[in-house]
């Protein structure tokens, strides 16, 4: 076995192996430590002979043998007695690492601890990429774009939490459990879309994240079946990131829905995307948020172009979307869709209506769909104003870019604020 | 474990509380310090006076300096706690969620120190 075949399996079992460690030894750092000299025994010893039949019980059983050990050490240097906990003693992990349930039942608890309430929404996200996804701590600093030494203190601070509040190591229970899986899909929705459309830096796309959130929804799917919110941000996600080969030139250059060949979007996750959102529409229960904004995904991956897309649908089920999850992000959406339908002037009455009520306050990119629409309204001084503001509000380069191409598009400033231009599109 | 239930509120608003208003606080006060006597989560409980009536002491160099008023002015003043017993924390927030003055003012839940 070569050691990228080795690294490979570390990579798919860690977060599994973690659950399970954690629950045997009661603590987040010691089975961490353990995990790691388990994997350094891998190492040795998988190269030179066959690898195990079952990986994953290997490395539990071998990290469960080094923590007993550490225990044993400093009971004996202690002379305190019965610190080895029950579970420890007791577990015979073998037999039970062959049973999936119970391995399932861990990584649940794994997820839900992490995404736990009582921790910031970020911490939420690192403590999740790096204890269930298995990314290095440096990985998830360039994930929050922050120093590995930073990222590394929250995660030490945040394990500390788990300690001393005693957050439990346990699935919520009955009516606890809607809110928490809310909670937990929000964290995995977070990963997605700051992979999909990054907030800052140089780059639109950091496909690692994308990819990672959507092995967390298929994990979580696998764990939880039958749940209709799991599999509609899991549709949502496939069906967005489908279309990644198409968004973005070879220069990094933003390339929007209207202007994307079609013929670059991955057909197979597509379908997988669409199946889901059929099985998620086919459960009961009333309409969950994440299964309307994929349906409406759904709606722009079977578009053969821009135009003939199902605009009217698509303003339809925003409107869906604003009665059950209003926020800024569907009323400019709701406003974009209606501008394809009623035309641009009638969704920047919508806007501007919304902007008077304070509804859109510090929204950055509230801006940028103005300009859109003033563009298309002819009005191009108010479009070229629309622009500045747009770039001045964010801080990632392609959209930068587009702005600078979009304002090139209209040409030099009129001498006059009014110009004639502006009276036709009235 | 334990923990302390810290319940803090806007004193201004207290203050501006009608005489009735005030009973019905007390009285839905009263309901839920018996609740979680009965279910074995209380372990010590008490209303503070306004911070008003604080004094904070401080010693530096060895001399006591006394300060009249609580050691920060912040929007929401301490008035009052709650010692829990509580398996875990989920079950102390939710302790935390019942008391009445989570509705208007916040509760911070805080585990207490284990010496070993």
């Amino acid at each position: 076995m070569s050691p990228a075949e080795i690294e490979q399996i570390f990579r798919d079992e860690s977060g599994r192996a973690l659950a399970t460690l954690i629950r045997l030894v009661g603590d987040f750092d010691l089975a961490e430590d353990v995990l790691q000299e388990a994997f350094a025994a891998a190492l040795e010893r998988w190269p030179a002979s066959e690898p195990p039949a079952n990986p994953r019980a290997w490395l539990v059983n071998v990290g469960r043998n080094k923590a007993i050990d550490r225990v044993r050490r400093q009971v004996a240097f202690r002379g305190k007695l019965g610190e080895l906990t029950h579970e420890l003693q007791n577990a015979s992990v073998t037999d039970e690492a062959a049973d999936a349930s119970v391995l399932d039942d861990d990584m649940l608890r794994l997820v839900f601890t992490c995404c736990h309430p009582s921790f910031a929404m970020e911490v939420q996200v690192a403590l999740t990429l790096r204890t269930v996804c298995g990314l290095s701590t440096a990985q998830v600093a360039r994930g929050f774009l922050t120093s590995e030494e930073a990222m590394s203190q929250r995660l030490v601070r945040a394990k500390q939490k788990i300690r001393l509040a005693g957050i439990s190591y346990e699935v919520p229970e009955r009516e606890a459990l809607e809110p928490r899986l809310r909670g937990v899909l929000a964290v995995i929705y977070l990963v997605f879309t700051e992979g999909y459309a990054a907030t800052s830096g140089e780059d639109l796309m950091r496909p690692d994240l994308a990819r990672e959130a959507i092995r967390l929804a298929r994990l979580l799917d696998a764990l939880m079946p039958g749940r209709r919110e799991v599999k509609g941000l899991l549709a949502l996600m496939l069906l967005h990131d489908a279309r990644r080969a198409g968004r973005e030139t070879a220069a990094g250059d933003i390339v929007l829905l209207e202007e994307q060949d079609r013929s670059l979007w991955d057909r197979t996750q597509i379908a997988e995307g669409l199946q889901l959102i059929e099985d998620a529409l086919r459960l009961p229960g009333p309409p969950d948020p994440y299964a309307v904004q994929a349906a409406i995904a759904a709606l722009h991956a079977r578009a053969p172009n821009f135009e003939d897309t199902d605009w009217p649908q698509i303003a339809g089920l925003y409107e869906v979307l604003l009665r059950i999850s209003p926020s800024p992000v569907i009323e400019l959406n709701h406003a974009a869709a209606v501008s394809m339908v009623d035309g641009p002037a009638r969704a920047l009455d919508l806007i501007d209506a919304l902007q008077a009520r304070g509804g859109l306050d510090g929204y950055e990119l509230l801006p940028a769909v103005r300009a859109d629409l003033l563009r298309r309204l002819g009005r191009h001084d108010a479009a070229r104003e629309a622009y500045v503001a747009a770039t001045a509000a964010t801080k990632l380069e392609p959209l930068r870019r587009l702005y600078a191409r979009r304002m090139k598009e209209l040409g030099a400033p009129s001498l006059r604020a009014n110009g004639p231009r502006e009276k036709r599109a009235r | 474990m334990q923990y302390l239930l810290l319940i803090y509120r806007n004193e201004a608003e207290l203050a501006k509380m009608d005489p009735a208003a005030r009973q019905k606080m007390s009285a839905e006060y009263g309901t839920y310090t018996q609740s979680i006597i009965q279910s074995g989560h209380f372990k010590a409980g008490d209303g503070l006076q306004p911070t008003s009536t604080a004094t904070t002491v401080r010693v530096r160099d060895g001399k006591t300096l006394t300060t009249d008023g609580p050691f920060a002015e912040t929007r929401e003043q301490l008035g009052g706690y709650y010692l829990v017993e509580a398996k875990d924390l989920d079950t102390a927030l939710g302790l935390a969620a019942r008391i009445p003055g989570a509705r208007d003012g916040s509760i911070e839940v805080r585990p207490v120190m284990i010496y070993k």
